[in-house]
């Protein structure tokens, strides 16, 4: 029949404009508009150890945000994991502060992320208590467990062998961007091209016709939470081997830092919509606003302020962007 | 003599409306009007603009092009506000009412009586709500009742009588009777044709040819956005109707045709799923297409959950080809080879905002899948093929499946299966709510599948489909299977006898 052929020659033109017109294109003009914009105030800003210092050490945002997508994608939503990425960081420092083998104080977090979100996705997944009210939950047990038990002094002394994020490979590419890049890259792959990748989209969008459609909603579910803790792992090792101490407390506002970063690049909070690439690039521009504010001499407490406008701003042009489609799908 | 020949100027009249959305025509050219005292139907499969056209003449769109005129004067119909202004109301398929109010203050919700400091005159507005209803001789609706507790056809009586409040003069209506039962139709029609007398134009849309014939005094037909003609009711036919509706003849309205009939693919025994399937046994063969008939409420849709694992069977035995199996969920039941297409598409089907190929391929990703990745070329083919089986109208395979028309979701979410080449195929409904066309499209392929070996069940309320369609009839009544008749020895009345439980229509039928 010809109803493919007649309504695909007028759309080439258009499909290609919103091909190139996307949140990631929109974020990576961003990213540069910026760097320019802010270059031409203060030419210091564009100096390439301070354009670095945004890259390593942000890192474990992005990778964070990785995660993250995937739980909102879902429909869900997930709050402790700055809390989360506090006590794994403790914890792996402490190991190889008592003199556990470097390979053991790397792989521990990895494993408790994995066990303590996975635990939470059960909970909501087979339990059926909202996420929200889960993590919440969570958050408050890490943060009260992690300060009673460490009384919230620092972490020092850490082996030389310790630090991954000084790890340069090639002797160029320094770790932190190279787990960041190289995550960014497997996740969206594995989102886009296979098929349980494929199944957290249709869970987000219609749990009920994906459930129809032989995709398990509470497995998916499950092994999201699973991944995301995996992720929370890396991203506290990151944290925990940037600098030559840890304070064993969680960081403050970091799960929000998380969230704007994967709501900002594109991640729908109703569910169904978005990409890890473009909560990787909205966490290097949350980055560079926040090194940008100091360079354009703003009291870096506006920080949290330009994050909140930029959550609101993004979720309403999303919200808008669904009442237009809305409007003209009603045919 | 009728109302409707003596007034010279309609009530409302658009001319010439032309509107489009980004890559679709919606409408080209359409004129259409309303007389006093007149019901007009607006007809037309699926996609042909209907809905497009009432939410112009609601205020909800506003036309590329065209002119709408009020009693005559041109008038603009910016906002649903503005329409109801110039006494046009509108009553779509999703009631919008407050479950939680009364009926009185349903009605005069947003203009209601007041008495001082703007409070609510409570006495006032149950005065004129129940002014309101017996200038309709409606004396079974109390005014102090909750909505959220009324059944359908009298939360619709509650829609009109609060556009009446507003004093509408011209009422649309659309698919009014689409959730109603007989009683409820009769009473609606019973409304209408009072509003004719007191001359109120409605504009009446409706997939039902029957009911246009019962209740319009005009009917216009839409085809593919455009305005294909205005019949007079007493001068045209149902065949007519429905050839400039589709603009072509459908010859043989169930395309069956004998296929060969192989081994069993499906045999259930003993099936129990409290509450509704009571050991159920049932076979189903190879190239055989089997009708489960029933009323709503019998348990048909609850037997093929069970079957298709999402409600999985409590006890009973499941033999596929022979084999036994269990079967404890959807993906277990896909894994099989069985495909379902269930009764509520736009819940239970359609991903809405993942893309058109994402969702044809949705249920068949498994077979796509090579070496752990999707194949996308594989993917494309099929999604291709699939939607050109079924002419699903779409920008392009990316566009995304909840800006589509109803009428090409759920032709995605049926085609979707079809993609996967079960070889149990369980349809639920497979046609409700879809146009003429389609129809027969669906049906045409639901014997392309049996003479490739497909056994098909498939759960229909429409009689005529399920002796068209069917090589056996079952009947399902309270949670068992009650009847079975061969093709030659199902007749409506003796299905319709076994449905309806009646003993002595059955032993006459027999």
């Amino acid at each position: 029949m010809s109803a493919i052929a007649l309504f695909r020659a007028p759309a080439g033109r258009a499909t290609l404009w919103r091909r190139f017109f996307t949140q990631e294109t929109l974020l990576a003009g961003a990213i540069i508009g910026l760097a320019v914009v802010v270059g031409l105030i203060n030419p210091r800003f564009l100096a390439a150890n301070n354009l670095a210092d945004i890259l390593l050490g942000n890192a474990y945002v992005a990778v964070a945000a990785i995660g993250m997508s995937m739980v909102i994608i879902t429909g869900n939503i997930d709050i402790s994991v700055g809390a989360l990425i506090g006590v794994l960081a403790t914890v792996s420092g402490s190991l190889a502060v008592a003199g556990a083998p470097i390979v053991v104080t790397w792989l521990a977090p990895l494993v408790l992320g994995v066990a303590v979100m996975g635990l939470q996705g059960v909970i909501v997944a087979y339990v059926g208590v909202p996420a929200i009210v889960v993590t919440l939950g969570m958050l408050s047990i890490l943060k009260g467990g992690l300060i009673s038990v460490t009384g919230g002094k620092w972490i020092t002394d850490l082996p030389v062998a310790f630090h991954l994020a000084d790890i340069e490979i090639f002797g160029f590419i320094p770790m932190p961007v190279a787990i960041m890049v190289g995550a960014t890259a497997v996740a969206a792959v594995w989102m886009r091209w296979w098929p349980r990748g494929r199944a957290i989209y249709a869970i987000g969008g219609n749990a009920e016709a994906a459930r129809l459609s032989g995709v398990s909603p509470r497995r998916t579910l499950v092994l999201v939470f699973a991944l995301h803790g995996f992720f929370a792992g890396i991203a506290a090792l990151l944290f925990a081997t940037q600098l030559r101490v840890i304070q064993s407390t969680t960081p403050s506002g970091l799960e929000f830092t998380i969230i704007t970063a994967a709501v900002v690049g594109g991640v729908s909070i109703l569910g169904g919509v978005g990409t890890v690439v473009g909560a990787t690039l909205a966490a290097v521009l949350i980055a560079e606003i926040t090194s940008a504010l100091v360079f354009i001499n703003v009291s870096p407490f506006w920080t949290h302020a330009v994050q909140g406008t930029l959550i609101l701003a993004t979720v309403i042009a999303d919200i808008e962007r669904r009442r237009r489609r809305l409007a003209g799908a009603a045919r | 003599m009728n109302a409707a020949e003596n007034t010279p100027i309609p009530l409302l009249e658009v001319r010439g409306i032309e509107k489009s959305f980004p890559g679709v025509r919606a409408l080209s050219g359409v004129s259409f009007d309303a007389r006093a005292g007149e019901a007009h139907a607006l007809i037309g499969e699926n996609g042909a603009g209907k809905s497009t056209l009432i939410k112009i003449m609601s205020g909800v769109y506003r036309p590329d092009k065209g002119s709408i005129l009020v009693e005559g004067r041109e008038t603009r119909l910016a906002t649903p506000d503005d329409a109801r202004r110039a006494g046009i109301a509108t009553i779509y398929q999703e009631l919008l009412l407050f479950p939680e109010l009364s009926v009185a203050e349903n009605i005069f919700l947003g203009h209601a009586p007041k008495a001082g400091f703007g409070r609510i005159d409570l006495r006032a507005m149950r005065e004129r709500a129940e002014a309101l209803l017996a200038s309709l001789d409606i004396d079974d609706l109390p005014t102090d009742a909750t909505v959220g507790a009324l059944s359908v056809g009298n939360r619709q009586r509650v829609e009109i009588l609060r556009a009446l409040s507003y004093d509408a003069r011209i009422l649309i209506m659309d698919e009014p009777t689409a959730a109603l039962t007989e009683a409820d139709v009769t009473r609606l029609f019973d409304i209408v044709r009072r509003l004719k007398a007191r001359g109120v134009a409605i504009i009446y849309i409706s997939h039902r040819l029957d009911e246009t014939f019962a209740i319009a005094d005009r009917v216009t037909v839409l085809r593919d956005g455009a305005y294909v003609g205005t019949r007079l009711t007493s001068e045209t036919n149902s065949s007519e109707l429905v050839q400039m509706m589709v603009g072509r003849r459908i010859d043989n309205l169930f395309p069956k045709t004998e296929a060969t009939i192989g081994g069993p693919v499906l045999e259930a025994r003993d099936l129990v799923r409290r509450p509704l399937t009571k050991s159920v046994s049932l076979t189903v063969r190879a190239g055989e297409i089997v009708g489960l008939a029933g009323l709503v409420g019998s348990g048909r849709s609850e037997l093929a959950q069970t079957l298709f694992g999402v409600s999985p069977a409590e006890s009973g035995e499941i033999r596929l080809m022979g084999e036994a199996v269990t079967i404890r969920s959807p993906a277990e039941a896909r894994a099989h080879g069985i495909a379902y297409v269930p009764e509520d598409r736009s819940v239970q089907g359609l991903v809405r905002p993942m893309s058109v190929l994402h969702n044809l391929s949705l249920a068949a990703l498994s077979s796509l899948t090579r070496l752990g990745f999707i194949d996308r070329a594989a993917e494309l083919r099929l999604a291709e093929h699939a939607a050109e089986q079924f002419g699903v109208k779409m920008r392009s395979l990316d566009e995304i499946a909840g800006r589509l028309s109803g009428g090409n979701q759920q032709k995605i979410v049926v085609s979707k299966w079809l993609a996967n080449k079960p070889r149990l195929l369980i349809l639920d409904e497979p046609t409700r709510g879809i146009d003429v066309g389609a129809k027969a499209e669906i049906h045409r392929l639901m014997d392309e599948l049996a003479h490739a070996g497909a056994a098909i069940l498939m759960i229909s309320s429409e009689l005529p489909e399920v002796l068209g369609m069917s090589d056996r009839v079952l009947v399902m009544r309270e949670g068992r299977l009650v009847a079975e008749f061969d093709r030659a020895a199902a007749t409506s009345q003796a299905v319709g006898a076994a449905m309806m439980g009646d003993a002595s229509a059955l032993e006459r039928a027999a």
